[in-house]
């Protein structure tokens, strides 16, 4: 039976292959003829350090899989036996230990670009909500795996987090114990956080990655100028003026961001692994303890914003699920931003002086809220995780009235240098 | 503002920020005494070395490494098969065997009210100063089962194993003690060594457990200066270069 021809013209085994699988097409469209705005800045490596720390974790994770024993009565030595018994082992735990924050900070930055830019406005709409998604995801993945080496602060992180299904009215306790399968973080807790962590939440996490890839590239970058560069095409090529295919151009250049990425992440692997603390903290290095509270239960650097808004709100009507709610609030919220936002530019580069106040005043709160969850709560600290939790919902309930009223400047036409 | 500019500001905001925060210190560590000045210093073996003989000697009746096998200190730090079961090993266990106590768990309760922890990773699971300290720490205290209490840790089920050694400190006033940095401590019976003595005797022990929380830290850092060696001398200018060359026809 003759076959239609493949529109790219391929011979050969490529041809054999793009005759029945778009292989050919999918590397056009995503690499080779996926034009991107060429005035991309430092702010754009952090997407493809995404994907590396992703990568970084999976592989990791599957050798630590290798080795790891959960239970109550294996996951600490397992650990161990892996630090000093497996070859290497040591550098693949200090890689997804470390990884873990990298992950979050890389991520961090990332959405912090796309609020300066407005990456998140139309079109993009669904490429922020898939990003989102992969935050939220991301949240739950790295709590599960926080639990895992079950040392004294995985044990009483788990109590802490899993007690906040506690807080919902009549079902909160029963849900509980049902999400625990036993009365305290035990046994069943970790086999299911396990379960969740190697095979569930990676497996979505990796299919909402690949829908934000597709919308992106359905769409178009963004770039600095949040201007969009399909507007201005070549009249023969329809290639756009200011774009340049995504690969060789940006694939070479994300790899410079890469290895400087790889010197600072080899720093903390190699000569600080603990991280000062915020990578493995003190009281992991202890089992887990149902006896022993460790001083003060922080979570990760990475949940602190969300753990000090958690503390800051008082409980109420004799229920404490109002700090739940806004925590929860917290992140939800960021789903609704490209609609918040009613400027009439995307970047900051055009937008008037109370948004770009605004922004730099939600970066101050953001590490202030982090490091007030870092910390042992004082009246004067709760004050301020107060204060701090008000600014944040601020920021992004005023924006459809700020970005209104605020006085912008004229967007160029073609994207600057 | 230009869009140059604001770029420049919120970057350096960023950066300092940053700064800002990891330079916080961290949430835990907070001890209710000040623990004494102490650099540890794993990779000094001779130190680590007499630090293992008098773990095994003083320390390991009670008190376990489990996550630790004697052979590995013996590859580690340089000591022979032999040499391990002749000297450092008192329960007649294999070179490749964890070193493990050996107090029954039951007969330690009954005796001294609680397990004895294992300490294979005390020194991260505290600090290397803390362990230092602790060690430092004994006073005699009529009102504990032992006779003894601990500066770092109140109410310690541990009885003052060195003092022998040490000598026999008693509590003073704040400012009083004759101890160096100040501590509240005095001696007020000589022990077999002088301070400076068990101090130098502390001082190995710490090492060694230093060591003994994780054996591959010297590994991991002369591996770490080849890698960033290999980054920064080649993988950098090589992929700078790259990107320069192929971005020359972007204008």
């Amino acid at each position: 039976m003759a076959i239609i021809p493949n529109p790219h013209k391929t011979t050969g085994f490529l041809g054999w292959i793009d005759d029945r699988f778009p292989a050919t097409k999918l590397w056009k469209d995503h690499l080779s003829e996926y034009y991107a705005p060429k005035n991309f800045n430092f702010w754009y490596y952090f997407g493809s350090l995404a994907l590396l720390v992703l990568v970084n974790q999976l592989i990791t994770g599957i050798v630590l899989a290798m080795a790891y024993k959960p239970g109550a009565e294996t996951s600490f030595d397992s650990v161990q036996y892996i630090m000093r018994d497996v070859s290497w082992g040591w550098l693949i735990r200090y890689l997804h230990a470390a990884g873990a924050s990298a992950f979050f900070l890389v991520v961090y930055l990332h959405m912090f670009r796309g609020i300066l830019y407005g990456s998140h406005r139309k079109p993009r709409e669904l490429v922020w909500i898939f990003g989102a998604l992969i935050f939220l995801v991301l949240m739950a993945e790295g709590f599960c795996g926080y639990v895992l080496p079950w040392g004294n602060m995985s044990y009483w992180g788990a109590q802490v987090i899993l007690s906040l299904f506690g807080t919902i009215p009549y079902i909160g306790h029963g849900l509980q114990v049902w999400i625990q399968g036993d009365y305290t973080p035990a046994d069943a807790t970790i086999n299911r956080l396990f379960s969740l962590h190697v095979v569930a939440l990676p497996f979505v996490l990796v299919g909402l990655v690949i829908a934000h890839l597709i919308a992106l590239h359905e769409v178009g970058s963004n770039n600095p100028d949040g201007i969009e560069i399909k507007k201005k095409k070549d009249p023969t090529t329809h290639i756009p003026l200011d774009g340049i295919p995504f690969h060789p151009y940006y694939t070479v250049k994300d790899i410079v961001g890469v290895t400087v990425f790889l010197i600072l992440f080899s720093a903390v692997i190699f000569f600080a692994p603990e991280g000062g603390g915020y990578v493995l903290e003190k009281p992991n290095f202890m089992p887990a303890n149902p006896q022993v509270t460790p001083d003060e239960i922080a979570p990760s650097w990475y949940f602190c914003v969300f753990y000090a808004m958690l503390r800051a709100v008082p409980s109420a009507f004799g229920t404490q699920i109002w700090g739940v709610i806004v925590m929860f609030a917290a992140v939800l919220i960021l789903f609704f931003l490209p609609w918040l936002d009613r400027s009439p530019v995307k970047s900051i580069r055009y937008k008037g002086p109370i948004f770009k106040v605004a922004v730099v005043i939600f970066a101050l709160d953001f590490l202030m809220l982090s490091y007030l969850g870092m910390h042992k709560p004082s009246p004067l600290f709760t004050a301020m995780a107060r204060f701090g939790t008000f600014y944040y919902f601020l920021f992004f309930l005023g924006m459809p009235i700020y970005t209104r009223i605020d006085k912008t400047k004229p967007e160029p036409e073609r994207v600057t240098a | 503002m230009s869009p140059k500019k604001t770029m420049r500001n919120i970057k350096g905001v960023a950066l300092v920020l940053t700064g800002l925060l990891l330079a916080a210190p961290a949430a835990y560590a907070e001890d209710e005494v000040k623990t004494l000045p102490f650099a540890d210093n794993a990779g000094n073996t001779v130190s680590v070395q007499r630090g293992a003989r008098d773990f095994m000697a003083y320390c390991s009746g009670c008190h376990s490494l489990k996550y630790l096998r004697y052979n590995r200190i013996g590859q580690d730090l340089g000591i022979s098969d032999d040499l391990l079961k002749q000297n450092l090993i008192f329960s007649g266990v294999k070179v490749g065997e964890p070193i493990v106590s050996a107090i029954p768990a039951k007969s330690a309760e009954d005796w001294f009210g609680r397990v004895p922890p294992d300490l294979s990773l005390e020194t991260k699971a505290r600090s290397p100063e803390w362990v230092y300290s602790y060690l430092m720490g004994f006073y005699l205290d009529s009102s504990r089962p032992f006779g003894v209490n601990n500066l770092y840790l109140a109410n310690v089920a541990m009885p003052a194993v060195l003092g022998e050694l040490q000598g026999w400190q008693v509590k003073v006033e704040e400012g009083k003690g004759e101890h160096q940095e100040g501590l509240p401590l005095k001696l007020a019976q000589p022990g077999s060594m002088t301070p400076e003595e068990y101090q130098a005797f502390v001082t190995d022990l710490t090492n060694f457990m230093v060591y003994a929380a994780e054996p591959n830290a010297k590994d991991r850092v002369s591996t770490g200066w080849n890698v960033m060696f290999y980054l920064i001398f080649l993988l950098l200018p090589l992929t700078y270069f790259l990107k320069k060359e192929f971005w020359r026809d972007v204008h």
